[in-house]
């Protein structure tokens, strides 16, 4: 058999798995991987900025498209570059594979140029990572990465590969699919664990469906059952932010983001529920709020690959390990074929109408500045006039969590933020790396003034690659969201949460090939917003916000569901010792 | 403020593992990184092709937390199996020590009669001292070196628990 290079064999290996795109940068120890990749006929290579940009355009193009993100980096500083995303999509689950180099195998341990222990450093905050010394391995071990990312619970995957183990050749045809030895995720539930939570489903008097990123990671098809099985049921649904978008924000049975800054019935309807059905959601902190307080009348069906993730956080009682799709597929079968029929909720929908009634995402309207809650309202609403594929990524702070607030999401994919990791840095890259996935869509990174300084040398890549992504800031001058914890915890003393020296962002458009466009006051808002969409390519939109608007409705770190703040007038500015300690 | 610990169980764990470069440090630092406890980790190749090797964890926790423990020991890729022996029906624990003891005279008389009675070998001797060979639960052992230790313990070597399920099955 003809021998190939371990470059060679790498590039093979992605062509076999359907890669289109890499996200990527060159250095010493991949330099015979891109002499594989140049000019390659198929395969894209994307030249970002800094590693870190890369690994989060990859998870920005997985969630977008479904498919497995890919990044390619040199040893040592390009490896230690990327362990933020690659944290990032261990946190939220999203499918990515990361080759990394390494120097060669018998300089391993000398502290060698650019040498560092990639694979020690992402043991944990990967879902696996390889060491690869053997080019007769390589081909194993990477379509093995790319099962294990895609499958089960997704997560990054690294393969770390020694600078002569890319030149050194090995015999190479394509690997057989093979039964791992020890990898076997539980797809399927098991009957017992849908009988009864169907039959739970059928008594229930005040259901809730808390869904979360697991539906979306489930696949589109996962979404449309969760759609089936809350029509047929007839019960509320209510979401965490990474599951946004998986049953529609325009539909009947929707309450609205849950938790932290989640809706007032949203979290009320969790904490009077008798019966929580989790879809793919982990009983995360920032949705659970005190937990000797969260949902205290409740039974719960926990719904999740990871069995991990069961009775991690909350004891539940029914659990069923398996991949969203397929158990919401046999929840639909089984309740079809029981008969069942939605039972009379009216008493339940009649105490969610009056939490409704406090509409608590109102805010004060001001006539001199934009709110930034209506910057997002309006930026929804001409989005949605386009009648284009819209997608949304988000940076981290305020600004985010305005977002999923106030713009809708009717269908899966379609938003894209940093949920478990929370990373200031995400949002313009994964926006990147989304336009890459879908060339047709508008892709809208909603970023705050701080968070896009973190990795705003992406400019140039999007100008690269002619990538018509829009940036648009809401621009408070602030890092919005640590004044406002300030406020509630530390008599407001701004401790370095002020954005000095800000860059002027539309000279910075101007500089990188961009269009700029400021929006200094609410007359200006709608026609900038216009601007933006109409503008053919990139552009940076400067909106000039309210500088001390706040966050709300609220529930601070260690209060119940029940203790929501909704408006800044509950705020006492300062907390006790076991709430301060709390994230 | 201060800080609060929860009451906690011992338990054996059984891990069943491929034996891959880095699999003990996936282990131990999955222990570290989540807070769990290792009161003591043994592992070796059982396999005749050096595929698989046993993982033995003596590690305490509340229920809650043994079972966290457990589901995250299952969700590493190289991990084949996870049981919990004290959980899953009666079985077998043993650890093996290496114990020196130095003395002369009577000490020396009461140190092998003790061992006689503990059934340890002695497996290396000087005019001056003895090393003992004991096998035994961690309890058998515990008490074993705390005698030692009031004759003229010099030092031990142990090698953390080993165990399996009774009966004829396999985990
Ligand atoms: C990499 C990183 N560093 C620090 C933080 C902590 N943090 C969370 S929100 C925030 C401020 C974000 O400010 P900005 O981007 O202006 O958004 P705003 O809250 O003002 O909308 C900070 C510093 C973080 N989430 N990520
Ligand atoms: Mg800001």
């Amino acid at each position: 058999m003809a021998e190939k290079s371990g470059a060679d064999i790498l590039v093979e290996c992605l062509l076999d798995l359907g890669v289109e795109v890499v996200f990527g940068y060159p250095g010493g120890a991949v330099l015979p991987i891109y002499d594989a990749l140049f000019n390659h006929p198929t395969i894209k290579h994307v030249l970002v900025r800094h590693e870190q940009g890369a690994t989060h355009m990859a998870e920005g193009y997985a969630r977008s498209t479904g498919k497995p993100g890919v990044v390619l980096v040199t040893s040592g500083p390009g490896a230690t570059n990327a362990v933020t995303g690659i944290t990032d999509a261990l946190m939220d689950s999203i499918p990515m594979v990361v080759i990394t180099g390494q120097v060669p195998t018998q300089l391993i341990g000398t502290d060698a140029f650019q040498e560092a222990d990639t694979v020690g450093i992402t043991r944990h905050c990967t879902k696996h990572n390889y060491l690869v010394k053997d080019p007769a391995k390589l081909a194993g071990v990477i379509h093995e990465a790319f099962h294990i990312a895609t499958t089960g619970r997704p997560g990054p995957v690294v393969i770390d590969i020694p600078k002569n183990v890319q030149i050194a050749t090995a015999p190479y045809k394509r690997p057989e699919p093979v039964a791992h030895a020890s990898y076997h995720p539980q797809t399927k539930a098991d009957a017992a664990g849908i009988d009864a939570a169907v039959e739970m489903l059928a008594a229930a008097e005040r259901p809730v469906f808390y869904t979360g990123g697991g539906v979306i990671n489930s696949g589109p098809e996962a979404s449309t059952l969760l759609r089936e099985l809350a029509a047929m049921t007839g019960a509320p649904v209510t979401s965490t932010l990474m599951g946004l978008g998986a049953y529609p924000a325009t539909g009947p049975q929707w309450l609205g983001m849950l938790g932290m800054h989640g809706t007032y019935e949203a979290n009320f309807a969790m904490n009077k529920a008798d019966l929580i059905i989790c879809v793919g959601a982990r009983f995360d902190d920032r949705v659970t709020g005190r937990l000797d307080a969260f949902a205290p009348n409740s039974r719960k069906v926990h719904i999740d690959i990871d069995r991990s993730s069961i009775n991690k956080i909350v004891d539940v009682d029914v659990a069923i390990v398996a991949d969203v799709g397929s158990a919401l597929s046999d929840m639909v079968a089984l309740w079809k074929a029981r008969g069942h029929e939605a039972a009379d909720l009216s008493a339940w929908w009649a105490q969610i109408d009056g939490w409704r009634a406090k509409k608590s995402l109102d805010y004060a309207e001001n006539a001199t500045e934009i709110m930034p809650q209506r910057a997002i309202a309006d930026l929804y609403k001409a989005c949605t006039a386009t009648g284009k594929d819209i997608i949304i990524t988000t940076e981290v702070g305020q600004h985010q969590m305005w977002a999923a607030q106030h713009f809708g999401f009717d269908a899966p994919n379609k938003w894209l933020t940093s949920g478990g990791l929370g990373t200031m840095g995400y949002g313009f890259p994964a926006a990147i790396g989304a336009q890459m996935g879908n060339p047709d869509s508008l892709v809208i990174c909603v970023a705050g003034d701080a968070s896009i300084q973190m990795n705003i040398q992406e400019m140039g890549t999007a100008s690269q690659y002619r990538l018509p992504v829009k940036i648009f800031i809401l621009n408070n001058e602030y890092m919005g969201m640590v004044r406002q914890w300030q406020e509630l915890t530390y008599q407001s003393r701004y401790s370095n949460s002020y954005s000095d020296s800000l860059p002027d962002f539309v000279k910075l458009a101007e500089a990188y090939g961009w269009t700029g466009i400021r929006i200094d006051g609410p007359d200006d808002l709608e026609s900038g917003i216009r601007a933006m969409i109409d503008t053919p390519g990139p552009v940076i939109v400067d909106c000039r916000v309210a500088k001390l608007s706040n966050c709300f409705p609220m529930i601070p770190s260690g209060a119940a569901h029940t203790e929501m703040l909704l408006d800044p007038s509950q705020v006492k500015g300062s907390m006790t010792d076991e709430a301060k300690a709390l994230v | 403020m201060h800080i609060q610990e929860e009451l906690s169980q011992r338990h054996v764990l059984s891990l069943t593992v491929s034996n891959e470069a880095g699999i003990l440090a996936r282990i131990a630092g999955l222990f570290t990184a989540r807070g769990y406890n290792i009161d003591s980790l043994t592992v070796a190749d059982i396999t005749q092709d050096h595929g698989v090797s046993r993982i033995t964890i003596v590690t305490n926790g509340p229920p809650k937390v043994i079972d966290q423990i457990m589901a995250q020991l299952d969700r590493l890729v190289p991990v084949h199996k996870v049981t919990d022996l004290t959980e899953s029906g009666p079985f077998v624990e043993r650890e093996l020590a290496l114990v020196k003891v130095a003395g002369v005279g009577e000490d020396r008389i009461e140190a092998l009669r003790l061992a006689d009675v503990f059934r340890a070998k002695v497996v290396d001797t000087t005019i001056e001292s003895f090393i003992f060979e004991i096998t035994g639960t961690t309890d058998k052992v515990d008490n074993f070196v705390g005698l030692m230790r009031q004759i003229g313990l010099v030092e031990v070597g142990r090698t953390g628990v080993v165990g399996l399920i009774r009966g004829k099955e396999a985990i």
